[in-house]
């Protein structure tokens, strides 16, 4: 169906068409003809943000919490700019995103106008496509194939750059196509000879281990489904990327934890022990593998992925699969089912009670104190009194979100938002409110620590404003803590610029806001608080006062090997050498 | 805990060293890319290298199919086997691209550059120079009393070469397309 209308009114249409419910945005010079037709129209909800960075990241988190896009508007110049972060998160992390930025009109590029901006320069290498509308008549067609590369192969954030008369002129609407654009169409199907082999080196593996990532979740809810029954049939251990918790459920049998730089003992050393490494929508981040000569040395790996580039990137494999990891799964399980359902059984129970001992180790115990908060203890506790419920959490970026991935259990997909790859302090905030927003009803606490929720703290005005009751649980250590431990391992105990002076009063801050304040710093309050925090029918922001001086570990430190963990503050003294000292 | 015995000062290699299995020899490859020929795809390709940190040795590009709008993009890089394999593959990932072709390991193919020469001289070294132009097939396209442009055609090897001879003769001035290149073959 062809229609003619404004450009304005083909965003809003396209919008529509491809099911968009939910825009995150802020409105500018270069936008206010799409703001007009918003305004008129009901069947999209407009969240005004209060900084656009804060759009991006709420738009990651409605878009992880539930698997479709998410869509922004912001406008020209520095509304794109501030849009870069966002943008950058969800590139390294795989989240679909549709950025609508304003433009100034056609005429004036290049001549430095007024809130003027190169914005698919700037935005070229922090999207995964990116389109500059010079002709009304051409929009439809490039929001439609914005919204097919988004979701496409490989998820990841895209932008569309609409120049303000482009918005004004009267063009052509069309409808979307089904199927999406044909230039784009990323394979998805493994390729058969390659899942044999792997279902032929799995049936006779002693000691297999499966690696999973964030393509698990990206893949959709049915490939963590066919995941749990492939690792239920095989009794193969399962570990997993920050990026991939609550695939695999962390109350399932199979389940070793989180494994890399902080993750668990048993799972690290299953890695670096195994003789069969299958790698499902995970990257080998460095993170995961610390030193790569020594990463998981006697083991044949298998690794499947829908980005070709992804495989032989840092780590060389030797069943490479490019497909969809749901496909790819679904064929696995069925080859595996059609061979004879074959394991080596006496190698794998000898393998699981090699595991065993490892998880005796308890590598997440820590010394509790009856006078302070640990941060562990903290997370225990908010685990305890919020299991069973419909739960979403979100983190910031530092040492209390290695905690939360660590102590809290993820029992199902697109529960947990964190900012995996690129780290964005100030991420949790903004994307506990898009979390929100996409579930209304559900609990969503954004564990974070005081210096990243600083980063975009103003966000608890849109909090308040669209009545999303967002669970602040800030871990105050008064610290940059991930900062401080780094620098008690590697610079000498030297605290540069590591500790946070001149909090605000975050009780007061709260009450300014127009929102709950909590404040503890009694383990016994604890639980009350929590329970406090969880029945508010509103937003909250809890000052969680913890232990100032927690370590987080385990820890594979810069340049070590999976089996060298430190598992504790004894085990840190010389720890980093000269060479592990320039990594991050 | 001696698993987790660390040896103080241990020389460990950084984890961003992308060290391998694959072979560590620099290899040549001539890349043919068939894109979409839009706005900014160029700036796509080129920033891959830069961002990326790979080699370009040379980049031709032009429309090759006006219809269809299609641009051919020649590229010749250095890199290890591994390094090669990214570039394909990340080139691969760019939505307007349509076809990646590694000519040099996709059986055999020719490469042609052309070069402009300009070389300013009088008497013998006038002489030579056109006698030399001759033998490498380069021809005139401009001529002053004191200079000449020469027009060469053929492999870089063989443009270096007619380059090293005419620098002694008085070569000003040189410009070259880089690299185009195509599979031998039906």
């Amino acid at each position: 169906m062809t229609r003619q209308m404004t450009g304005a009114r083909m965003v809003v249409q396209a919008l529509k068409d491809q099911g968009v419910d939910t825009v995150f945005g802020y409105p500018g010079g270069a936008v206010l003809p799409i703001y007009d037709e918003i305004f008129q129209q009901n069947e999209i909800n407009h969240i005004l943000v209060r900084h656009e960075q804060g759009a991006v990241h709420m738009a990651e988190g409605y878009a992880r919490s539930t698997g479709k896009p998410g869509v922004v508007l912001v406008t020209s110049g520095p509304g794109a700019t501030n849009a870069v972060t966002g943008l950058t998160d969800a590139l390294m992390d795989s989240i679909p995103l549709v950025v609508l930025t304003g433009q100034v009109p056609t005429f004036m590029i290049g001549t430095d106008g007024f809130q003027e901006a190169d914005t698919v320069g700037i935005t070229r290498p922090c999207t995964k496509h990116n389109w500059l509308v010079k002709e009304t008549d051409a929009l439809a067609a490039t929001l439609h194939e914005a919204f097919h590369v988004a979701t496409s192969g490989r998820p990841g954030p895209v932008l569309i750059d609409i120049p303000k008369d482009v918005q004004f002129a009267t063009g052509t609407y069309q409808a979307p196509v089904k199927g999406g654009t044909k230039r784009y169409q990323p394979q998805v199907k493994g390729d058969l000879d390659a899942i044999t082999a792997l279902v032929a080196a799995l049936e006779t593996a002693k000691r297999p281990v499966f690696y999973t990532g964030g393509g698990v979740i990206n893949s959709g809810k049915a490939a963590s489904q066919l995941l749990r029954e492939l690792v239920d049939a095989t009794g193969i251990p399962v570990t997993s990327t920050l990026m991939g918790l609550g695939a695999y459920p962390a109350s399932g049998k199979n389940w070793l934890g989180m494994l890399g730089m902080h993750g668990l003992y048993e799972a690290n050393l299953a890695m670096h022990g195994c003789d069969l490494l299958i790698n499902i929508g995970a990257r080998f981040d460095d993170r995961i593998t610390g030193r790569l000569d020594a990463f998981s040395p006697n083991s044949k790996k298998a690794h499947i992925d829908i980005d070709p580039s992804s495989i032989n990137k840092v780590i060389r494999v030797d069943i490479p699969i490019v497909g969809d990891v749901g496909h790819v799964l679904e064929d696995m399980l069925k080859i595996w089912k059609a061979r004879g359902r074959k394991v080596n059984s006496e190698g794998l129970s000898k393998w699981w009670a090699q595991i065993d001992e490892w998880k005796k180790v308890n590598c997440l115990s820590y010394k509790n104190s009856d006078t302070t908060i640990k941060p562990q203890y903290a997370l225990q506790r908010l685990e305890a009194l919020t299991k069973g419920m419909d739960r979403y959490i979100t983190t910031e970026v530092g040492q209390h979100q290695m905690w939360a991935a660590q102590y809290l259990g993820f029992e199902d997909p697109n529960r947990w938002m964190t900012s995996g790859g690129l780290g964005t302090m100030g991420y949790g905030l903004p994307a506990s409110i898009g979390v929100q927003v996409a579930h209304p009803d559900a609990l969503v606490v954004n564990v974070a620590g005081e210096a990243s929720w600083l980063m975009n703290m103003q966000e608890m005005g849109t909090a308040v404003q669209f009545r999303t009751p967002v669970k602040q649980f800030i871990l105050n250590n008064e610290r940059l803590g991930m900062v401080r431990q780094w620098q008690q391992l590697l610079h000498g105990e030297r605290y540069s610029h590591s500790w946070s002076d001149s909090l605000p009063d975050f009780v007061k801050l709260a009450e300014a806001f127009g929102c709950k304040g909590l404040k503890v710093s009694d383990p016994k309050d604890l639980d009350d608080a929590i329970m406090e925090m969880i029945k508010y029918d509103g937003p909250v922001i809890f000052d969680c006062l913890v232990e100032k001086h927690e370590n987080c570990f385990p820890m594979i430190p810069s340049g070590k090997p999976h089996n060298e963990m430190l598992l504790g503050d004894a085990d840190t003294q010389g720890a980093i050498g000269a060479k592990g000292a320039v990594l991050v | 805990m001696a698993a987790l015995n660390i040896k103080k000062g241990s020389n460990s290699h950084s984890a961003y060293n992308l060290r391998s299995n694959f072979s560590d020899a620099i290899e040549k490859h001539t890349l043919a890319v068939v894109v979409d020929n839009e706005a900014g795809v160029l700036a796509r390709v080129i920033g891959l290298f830069s961002g990326r940190g790979y080699n370009i040795d040379s980049l031709t590009v032009a429309e090759i199919d006006h219809a269809g709008h299609r641009s051919r993009i020649t590229i010749c890089t250095t890199g290890t086997p591994q390094t090669i394999e990214q570039i394909k593959a990340q080139l691969g990932r760019i939505v307007p691209v349509h076809e990646v072709h590694d000519l040099t390991v996709e059986g055999p193919s020719v490469e042609r550059e052309l070069a402009l020469l300009k070389v300013a001289g009088d008497g013998e070294k006038r002489v030579e120079a056109l006698r030399l132009a001759d033998i490498f097939r380069a021809s005139v396209v401009d001529s002053t009393l004191k200079s000449f442009v020469f027009e060469i055609t053929g492999t870089p090897d063989k443009i270096d070469a007619f380059a090293d001879l005419m620098r002694p003769l008085g070569l000003v001035e040189i410009a070259r397309t880089g690299v185009a290149a195509l599979s031998r073959g039906s």
